[in-house]
C-alpha cells in the first residue's frame, strides 16, 4: 500500500488534471453542468419517497423520519459508489489509447473514476447538509466531524474494487455486463431504503441480518446515517474493522493490478 | 544469426537496446472462460492465463544509439518496427533483454493521445503535456510556442472535437515536440499530415538535429532516412538485418523488396501459365477469333492463350542489360522480351507481335513485325525471338504482356494473353502512362537552391560509387 500511495503521490498533478477535465467534460453542454451531480439522486429519491410513502408505507423502519432525508443520506454514498465502479470497470478500455501510447501509469485510470465521482459526492453534500439543518435540527450535532473518516473507508474500499474490476474487465469484458446487476443487488443488500434495524427486527438470528453486517457497504452507509442524519456517535469498531478490511482488499487489489499491468497494452 | 551486435564507437549511448525479445501472446476466448472459471474454483488467474499462440515480434534485438545520433529503422509492415519503438519508449515491456536510455524521452507514436474531444485545445494542451511529463509551469512557458507552431492561435478555446484531424495533429505534434526531449522517437507520424505539415516537422526535427538531440527514427520514407540518419537499421522478421551506413542498409532493405516483389511476380505469372494452358500444353484451340481489342480503361483484363497451334511460343523472358531474365526493373532500364518459338512445320505466313498493358488494361505499347513491315518468307524449327528496347520509359508501376503469333490476317497460332508480367519501380513519382525523354531549361533569372531532374539520382549514385 506504501508503493500505491507513494507511485499516487507521484502522479498527483496528473491524478488531478484528470479529475478536472473528467468533470469539466461531463458537464460540457449541459445547461445544469455540476448540478446534475445533486439532481440525479433528489430523482431517484423522488421515486424511493413515492413508493415509500403511497405504497409500502408499513416497510418503513423505525428512526428513519423524516424518510426523504434518511433516504438521500444513504443515496449520495451509494451513487458515488455505484458510480464510480461503472466507470472505473470501463477506464482502462476507453483510456486505451494513453496506456498503449505513451507511457502512462494505468492505475492512475481507475483512480480518477473514483476521484472525480467523489468530487461529486462532495458537490451534493453541502446541499443534504442545508436540508438537515433545515428539516432535523435536533439531530445536528459534533458528530457530524465524523464524516472525513467515513468518507476515506468509503474511498478506500472504492478503490479496492476499482482497480480490481478495471483490471478483469480488460481480461474479461463481461465483467461490465454483470457488474450492473452486482450493483443492483448489493444496492439492495445495503441498508440505504431501509435502516439496518429493519432487517434485524424482521429476522431475528436470521441470515440476511448477517448477511448485512458482513457487507462493509452497510458500515459505510451506517456511517453516514450516524454522523449526518442521526446525529450520533458512529460505530466505529465496525466501522475500524471495515477500515482494515477495505485496507487489506486494497493491497490485494493493487499487486492483482500490478501482476496484470504488463498485458494492458496487448489485450487493450 | 540471432542478433548483430553492433560496434559502438560511442562510450555512453543515448539509447541502448541490449538482446530485446517480444512475444506476443493470443488467448482464445474459450480458453479465457474456462480460466476464469477455474480460476474461481480455486486455481491462479495468473499461471492459468496461458496463452495459445505465441508471436515472436521482436527476437533479440541489439542496437546503441549514441547522443546526437540521428537513427533510422526501416522495414516492411510487420517487421516489427513499431514494437521495437513501444518499446524504446517504454509503453510496451520487452518479454527479454532491456532498454537503457540515458536523458529525456518523448514519443511521437501517436499524436494527441489522451486529447479529450469535450474540451478545449487549450484544456488539452495542459493535460496532454503533464501526461508527457511536463510541469504545469513548463507547459506555461511553453503554451505560446505550442500554439503558434500548430497554427491554432484562434481555435485554442474551441473544443477539440471539432477540431479537422489536420488541426488535431498539429497540436499533438507541437506539445510533443515542445516537451524538448534529449530522445525524441518518431514513428511514421509524417506519413499522416499534409505536405506543408510533414515539412514543418521535418525541419522542427532538423533543429532537433542540430541542437544535438538524439533521434530515433521509423519511417517507410527512404529518402529521409538517406538524407536525415547518421546510421540506419534494417528490421526484418524481428531482427536487425542489417546496420550501419543509411544509404548502405536502404539499398540491401531496397534489393530484399525487390527480390520480394520478384518472387511475388513469379508466382503469379506461374499460376497464370498453368491456368491458361491445356492438358498437353498446346494453345486451346480457337473457336472465336480474337479481335485486336483496343483495351479500353477498366475493361476486366482477363489473362488466357489461344490458337490454332501450328506454331507455339514456348516461353516468354524479361532480361535486363546483363542478360539476366527478371521480373523487376527500374523506369530507364534496358530490358530485352525474349521469346522461344518452335514450329511444328514449315510456314510462310506469320507475324510475331507483343503489347505491354498497365494494370488498368490501358495499352501502353503495341506493335508486331507486320507493322514494322517484315514479309514473312518462312519459319522453321525452333528458336528464340528478341526485342531490345534500349530504355524502358514506362512510369512506375505493374505491366502485363501479351506476345503473340499469328498470320497477317490476324488468326492466331498461339496467342498469350497476359500471362507475363513485370513490375517498374521508379525513384521519382512522374505520372501518367510513359515517361517522354525530356529536359528542363531555365533562363537565368529562375535559380534553384538544389538542381533536380531525372537524371540527377543516377548523377548522385555514381558520385557515390
Amino acid at each position: 500500500m506504501w508503493h500505491a500511495t507513494r507511485r499516487l503521490w507521484q502522479h498527483r498533478v496528473l491524478v488531478y488534471t484528470l479529475v478536472v477535465r473528467e468533470l469539466k467534460a461531463r458537464y460540457r453542454g449541459s445547461m445544469l453542468g455540476f448540478l446534475w451531480s445533486f439532481i440525479n439522486p433528489l430523482m431517484l429519491l423522488g421515486v424511493y419517497t413515492f413508493v415509500f410513502t403511497y405504497v409500502l408505507i408499513p416497510m418503513r423502519g423505525e428512526g428513519t423520519d423524516p424518510f426523504a432525508l434518511y433516504l438521500f443520506c444513504g443515496l449520495l454514498p451509494w451513487t458515488w459508489f455505484s458510480g464510480a465502479l461503472a466507470e472505473a470497470a470501463n477506464s482502462l478500455l476507453t483510456g486505451g489509447s494513453l496506456i498503449k501510447k505513451i507511457i502512462f501509469p494505468a492505475e492512475v485510470l481507475p483512480m480518477v473514476s473514483v476521484l472525480s465521482n467523489g468530487v461529486n459526492f462532495l458537490l451534493g453534500l453541502p446541499v443534504y447538509l442545508a436540508f438537515w439543518i433545515i428539516f432535523k435540527p435536533q439531530s445536528v450535532s459534533l458528530h457530524v466531524l465524523w464524516l472525513p473518516a467515513v468518507f476515506l473507508v468509503q474511498m478506500l474500499f472504492t478503490l479496492a474494487f476499482a482497480l480490481f474490476l478495471s483490471a478483469l474487465t480488460v481480461h474479461y469484458r463481461d465483467v461490465r455486463d454483470l457488474l450492473g446487476n452486482i450493483l443492483t443487488l448489493w444496492f439492495f443488500g445495503s441498508p440505504v431504503i431501509y435502516p439496518l434495524s429493519l432487517a434485524e427486527q424482521n429476522d431475528p438470528g436470521g441470515w440476511a441480518p448477517l448477511v448485512l453486517q458482513l457487507n462493509p457497504m452497510t458500515h459505510i452507509i451506517e456511517g453516514y446515517h450516524a454522523a449526518i442524519f442521526a446525529g450520533e456517535m458512529i460505530h466505529w469498531r465496525r466501522l475500524g474493522l471495515t477500515a482494515v478490511l477495505s485496507g487489506v482488499l486494497f493491497i490485494a487489489a493493487y499487486s492483482f493490478f500490478d501482476r496484470l499491468r504488463d498485458s494492458f497494452t496487448e489485450e487493450i | 544469426m540471432k542478433n548483430s551486435v553492433p560496434v559502438s564507437t560511442v562510450e555512453r549511448p543515448a539509447i541502448r537496446v541490449s538482446d530485446v525479445t517480444k512475444r506476443y501472446r493470443r488467448i482464445a476466448q474459450s480458453h479465457r472462460f474456462l480460466t476464469l472459471k477455474s480460476a474461481f474454483v480455486g486455481g491462479n488467474l495468473f499461471k492459468l492465463l496461458r496463452p495459445d499462440e505465441v508471436f515472436t515480434a521482436l527476437d533479440g534485438v541489439s542496437l546503441e544509439v549514441g547522443h546526437g545520433e540521428t537513427f533510422g529503422v526501416i522495414g516492411a509492415n510487420g517487421a516489427g518496427k513499431s514494437t521495437l519503438m513501444k518499446i524504446v519508449a517504454g509503453t510496451t515491456k520487452p518479454t527479454d533483454g532491456c532498454v537503457a536510455l540515458d536523458g529525456k524521452i518523448s514519443a511521437l507514436i501517436e499524436l494527441g493521445a489522451g486529447f479529450h474531444p469535450e474540451i478545449s485545445g487549450r484544456e488539452n494542451v495542459y493535460i496532454n503535456g503533464i501526461m508527457l511529463g511536463l510541469s504545469r509551469r513548463e507547459i506555461e512557458e511553453r503554451f505560446e510556442d505550442i500554439v503558434a507552431f500548430a497554427e491554432l492561435e484562434e481555435f485554442i478555446d474551441t473544443p477539440v472535437k471539432n477540431y479537422s484531424s489536420g488541426m488535431y495533429m498539429r497540436l499533438g505534434f507541437s506539445v510533443a515536440i515542445h516537451v524538448d526531449p534529449d530522445i525524441l522517437v518518431i514513428d511514421e507520424v509524417l506519413a499522416v499530415g499534409d505536405e506543408a505539415f510533414v515539412h514543418k516537422c521535418l525541419d522542427k526535427i532538423g533543429e532537433f538535429k542540430r541542437r544535438g538531440k538524439t533521434i530515433l527514427l521509423v519511417t517507410h520514407g527512404m529518402e529521409t532516412v538517406r538524407q536525415l540518419c547518421d546510421r540506419a537499421a534494417w528490421i526484418n522478421h524481428g531482427a536487425v538485418a542489417a546496420l550501419g551506413d543509411p544509404v548502405r542498409v536502404v539499398d540491401q532493405y531496397l534489393d530484399w523488396v525487390a527480390k520480394q516483389e520478384e518472387s511475388e511476380i513469379m508466382r503469379a505469372e506461374r499460376d497464370r501459365i498453368a491456368a491458361a494452358a491445356t492438358g498437353d500444353g498446346t494453345p486451346a484451340d480457337v473457336t472465336e477469333i480474337p479481335r485486336q481489342t483496343d483495351a479500353s480503361v477498366d475493361a476486366p483484363y482477363e489473362s488466357g492463350r489461344w490458337g490454332s497451334g501450328e506454331v507455339q511460343i514456348d516461353e516468354a523472358r524479361f532480361l535486363d542489360a546483363d542478360n539476366t531474365a527478371g521480373h523487376v526493373f527500374s523506369t530507364g532500364d534496358e530490358m530485352t522480351i525474349e521469346l522461344v518459338y518452335r514450329a511444328m512445320k514449315s510456314v510462310k505466313d506469320f507475324v510475331f507481335g507483343i503489347g505491354i498493358f498497365n494494370a488498368n488494361g490501358v495499352s501502353c505499347y503495341g506493335t508486331n513485325t507486320d507493322i514494322e513491315r517484315y514479309r514473312p518468307a518462312e519459319l522453321v524449327g525452333s528458336g528464340t525471338i528478341r526485342i531490345r528496347i534500349p530504355a524502358i520509359n514506362l512510369v512506375a508501376g505493374t505491366y502485363y504482356l501479351d506476345v503473340a503469333v499469328h498470320r497477317r490476317d490476324g488468326n492466331p497460332y498461339d496467342y498469350h494473353r497476359g500471362l507475363y508480367s513485370f513490375r517498374l519501380n521508379s525513384e521519382i513519382g512522374d505520372v501518367g502512362v510513359a515517361r517522354l525523354p525530356h529536359a528542363w531549361e531555365f533562363d537565368d533569372g529562375v535559380r534553384w537552391d538544389v538542381l533536380g531532374g531525372i537524371d540527377r539520382r543516377a548523377a548522385v549514385s555514381d558520385n557515390d560509387g
